[in-house]
């Protein structure tokens, strides 16, 4: 029982010298940790502008892909029951989010209304005396790639010959454009984002790995003095967590303060409708992801690093 | 109390073989003082180095405390290290501690209470000499008071047996004899101090046990030696 208390005084006492001891250690060679923390700061911008960058590149993709449809046109002389049944039929496709009807005269009132301020195009359409305008089908598919699908399903079906046209084959180089940028941006960010954590990863670990190199021959000479692996390795950890820490906070502060300066300016453009708040709502979600990356690579890359010199 | 048996030491160098040490016998008694004479690659520092277990003899045993140094494990070293003190000729102090926290640090590393610590870091900067420099960084003393601090620091954790290697190396000859006082005043508060040194001055002097080491073999040991080469 004595024992045990006597063991557990000493650990405290252990991991109070630890603490203690990380701490000066990381004042006393402040020029030495300020270096390894600005390493450490630009690696977590890095992977945070690269996270920033994915969210709101996959958000003006699903923005962008909302936006396509194709419209099939049908002959002047298409009665309003017959749409309907291609309507009918379009709808019960699985690929197919919706399919919205616009008349001839819903045609011809949207007409009016976008060239009102034009009076030789409305004048002529009063000339004309008749209703030129196709009723047609504007028809929204769940995904991008499915319009071939329901282009080809068109052709097919027995309705076809009071079809005049389907505006996919017009749009189709479009479509299957950004149908594959927006596969290949997500793939490509993903590798991109995975690289870069790399290389940052490893400037980062032999940042620290400097840090202890300098300090390799002091390993030598605690282990000549009789402390154990754990004595030794403790401080540099210690060490490794305030890098974290400082690192993550500072990066986090740079952050605030660009997305600050440019939301405003990107938020014209962006169908987010205001970075700012996107990212103070998500702060702690930052905070805690940045702190998390940053003590884990602090913690590991003194871990490994010192590993090679307690073997004496 | 510390004993060598048929102690020798090979280092491969380039498919060659360099022998440090051959065949070297000889026991060091409690609270003795004694000296390590010979020239500098006769064998003096390897000896020391297979006595703190830095390295393992390529063939016969060492004893201390009749123990055997081939049968401490990894995890014990720590623990056999605490029971000597070293002291080297570059000092080897932690260069971001000041003087007193190079001592402390010893005593931190034995798992010494804070009470402890207070009560005899004072004590041993008395004994050396150098309360009044306690705060000092190692770079701000002179050659003479870092080594006293590294003697002092090897004295923290109550040491059996205090270990020198070349102390004076890199002193005048004025902090050498300061140096080898302190040695003296160590082994009379009952430690046994083992001085390894080419300094012929300093072993004539003496007047201690003295053995000579050449070429990796002991030529001679004598009571109230003298170094002769």
């Amino acid at each position: 029982m004595v024992a045990i208390w006597r063991n557990i005084k000493l650990m405290w006492i252990n991991f109070k010298r630890t603490i203690k001891s990380g701490l000066k250690s990381f004042w006393r060679n402040s020029w030495l940790s300020a270096a390894t923390i600005s390493i450490m700061v630009l690696t977590l911008l890095v992977i945070s502008a690269m996270l920033m960058m994915n969210i709101i590149a996959s958000v003006v993709l699903l923005n962008l892909s909302q936006k396509i449809d194709i419209s099939v046109y049908f002959k002047l002389d298409a009665t309003e029951e017959n749409i309907l049944i291609v309507k009918s039929q379009l709808e019960k496709l699985a690929e197919v989010e919706r399919v919205d009807y616009v008349s001839q005269a819903d045609a011809l009132n949207q007409f009016k209304e976008k060239h009102k301020d034009n009076p030789y195009i409305i004048q002529s359409l009063q000339e004309l005396g008749e209703n030129p305008l196709e009723a047609s089908l504007n028809i929204k598919a769940k995904n991008a790639s499915q319009y071939e699908v329901i282009s080809s399903f068109l052709e097919g079906i027995s309705y076809n010959s009071i079809i005049d046209k389907v505006d996919y084959r017009q749009n189709k180089d479009v479509i299957n454009k950004l149908d594959y940028i927006i596969s290949n941006v997500k793939i490509m960010g993903l590798v991109l984002s995975i690289v870069l954590a790399l290389i940052v990863v490893l400037v980062t670990f032999n940042a620290i790995r400097l840090a202890i190199y300098s300090s390799r021959d002091e390993v030598k000479v605690m282990r000549l003095v009789g402390a154990n692996n754990w004595f030794i390795r403790g401080p540099f950890i210690i060490e490794g967590v305030l890098y974290g820490i400082v690192s993550s906070l500072i990066t986090l502060a740079i952050l605030y303060a660009t997305i600050w300066f440019i939301s405003p300016k990107i938020s014209g453009f962006l169908p987010i409708s205001d970075v700012f708040s996107y990212f103070w709502a998500n702060f702690w979600e930052f905070l805690v992801l940045l702190l998390g990356t940053g003590i884990v690579l602090g913690v590991v890359s003194s871990f490994l690093a010192i590993r090679k010199y307690l073997k004496v | 109390m510390i004993q060598f048996k048929n102690v020798s030491k090979i280092y491969p160098i380039n498919s060659e073989y360099t022998v440090a040490l051959e065949r070297v016998t000889f026991g060091i008694h409690p609270k003795e003082f004694i000296s390590i004479a010979g020239q500098s690659g006769a064998g003096k520092t390897t000896l020391l180095r297979l006595l703190l277990k830095e390295e393992e003899p390529t063939k016969g045993e060492i004893f201390v405390d009749s123990q055997n140094l081939s049968s401490i494990r990894g995890r014990e070293l720590p623990h056999y290290r605490r029971k000597l003190g070293a002291v080297f000729q570059d000092f080897k102090l932690l260069s971001h501690k000041n003087a007193y926290e190079n001592i402390a640090f010893a005593m931190e590393a034995a798992g010494k209470t804070e009470e402890e610590i207070r009560e005899d870091v004072p004590e041993i900067l008395k004994i050396i000499g150098l309360s009044e420099r306690a705060h000092h960084f190692p770079s701000q003393l002179s050659g003479g008071e870092k080594q006293r601090v590294a003697i002092g620091r090897a004295l923290a954790h109550k040491p059996t047996i205090l270990i020198a290697d070349e102390p004076t190396g890199n002193l005048d000859p004025l902090h050498t004899w300061d140096i080898v006082r302190l040695l003296f005043k160590i082994n009379e508060m009952g430690t046994t101090v083992i001085l390894a040194t080419h300094d012929r001055e300093i072993i004539n002097t003496i007047g201690k046990r003295v053995v000579t080491l050449d070429k990796g073999r002991v030529i001679r040991d004598e009571e109230n030696g003298r170094y002769m080469a």
